[in-house]
């Protein structure tokens, strides 16, 4: 196997890829102030519940929900400092689902919606 | 399930003697690159999960739109307070779990072998209070199938003043409140069985930790076990949202 020829610039095999070398350990004072965000965050969307706010309650509560999965995402899951291919990847999973989730709702939406 | 590790002087390569650690298996070239690996290789296993977990979010999505009066009152019958104290357990769990890969990474034995005993604990109480709401479906008989009752909409408790205390379902809209639980009991037990899996490896990995596998500088079960546990976490924080809370103000 021929080192020589991996330098940063061509690195097909992935080994000198310098996004390795900045591997982050999180502190416990950061995972506390994500557990902290965490509990204010199921606070709300739990008080939010109780106030009729109308087409805004499942909003609110689905944005919430979407911010706490951001939270954990980047910092118990470490994606914040994960390499651009993980980056990548979770990006690609989420904008899949969305995907598929919004092809199937056009589908139904599109074809016998209020005539079940 | 112990990773068989054969020492890389045993296999004689020669070409890769720069190995440093016994878990460094000889096809990765550097520790780096097999780490990423690892994770990548974990992120899509996570994906297909996204997509396993997505078809039944869709499914609640659609009915909950096609039988809305019926959501609306069956998601009433949960009880809510249950639910919050559940999902604080559940990121309390996910909690010691992200504390249990620090110290892991700082090869502190004591405390992770500490945090993945805490991280099963509040496991398990999460399992304790679904025991405890799957128990009052049953007893109520919410749950859908041969003993499921209308009753409880269609007919539903009086005030002092005469009126119904919720608004009452027409029959054949209170049928599809078995559609409700179904995807409840679906949905919740699916992740119940993801926790259960995950509380089965979480003591395969307190025995490894005791033995001081993971605090030598081979952190990646530690780490890749703790993206699954937060994985399911994950899912629980848009399950409790959609079952319990969204429908406590039905539009009419």
């Amino acid at each position: 196997m021929d080192h020589a020829i991996h330098t940063d610039a061509n690195d097909p095999t992935n080994i000198t890829n310098p996004e390795h070398a900045q591997h982050h350990i999180v502190t416990p004072a950061q995972y506390c102030l994500v557990f902290a965000t965490l509990l204010v965050g199921t606070a709300i969307t739990v008080g939010a519940a109780f106030i009729p706010l109308g087409w805004a309650n499942p909003v609110v509560a689905l944005a919430i929900a979407c911010f706490k999965a951001c939270v954990v995402v980047l910092f118990f899951m470490h994606a914040k400092y994960q390499s651009r291919l993980i980056k990548l990847t979770i990006g690609a999973g989420i904008f899949l689902f969305l995907s598929l989730i919004a092809m199937t709702l056009t589908d139904y939406m599109s074809r016998a919606w209020g005539m079940w | 399930m112990d990773n068989s590790i054969t020492s890389h002087e045993a296999v004689g390569h020669d070409a890769h003697e720069h190995v440093a650690l016994p878990q460094h298996r000889h096809h990765f070239e550097t520790q780096e690159q097999q780490r990423e690996a690892g994770s990548f290789g974990m992120w899509l296993f996570l994906l297909t999960e996204i997509m396993f977990f997505g078809g039944l979010f869709f499914a609640y999505l659609l009915y909950r739109n096609w039988y809305y009066p019926a959501f609306a009152s069956a998601s009433q019958t949960l009880d809510i307070r249950i639910g919050a104290v559940n999902t604080v357990i559940l990121i309390t769990s996910g909690f010691f779990m992200a504390l249990a890969v620090y110290a892991s990474e700082m090869k502190k034995q004591k405390m992770l072998v500490q945090t993945l005993i805490l991280t099963t604990v509040f496991g398990v109480a999460f399992l304790g209070f679904k025991v405890v709401e799957y128990r009052a479906k049953y007893v109520e008989n919410h749950i859908p199938g041969a003993s499921f009752s209308v009753k409880d909409f269609v007919t539903p408790p009086k005030d002092a003043s005469g009126h119904f205390t919720e608004t009452p379902l027409t029959p054949d809209m209170a049928q599809h409140i078995q559609l409700f639980f179904f995807l409840y009991f679906a949905m919740t037990g699916m992740h119940a069985l993801h926790m259960i899996i995950g509380i089965g490896l979480l003591f395969w990995l307190i025995r490894r930790a005791q033995r001081g596998d993971f605090t030598s500088g081979y952190v990646a079960p530690i780490e890749n076990f703790g993206l699954y546990w937060h994985f399911v976490d994950i899912i629980w924080l848009f399950l409790f949202p959609l079952l319990y809370l969204i429908n406590r103000h039905p539009l009419h």
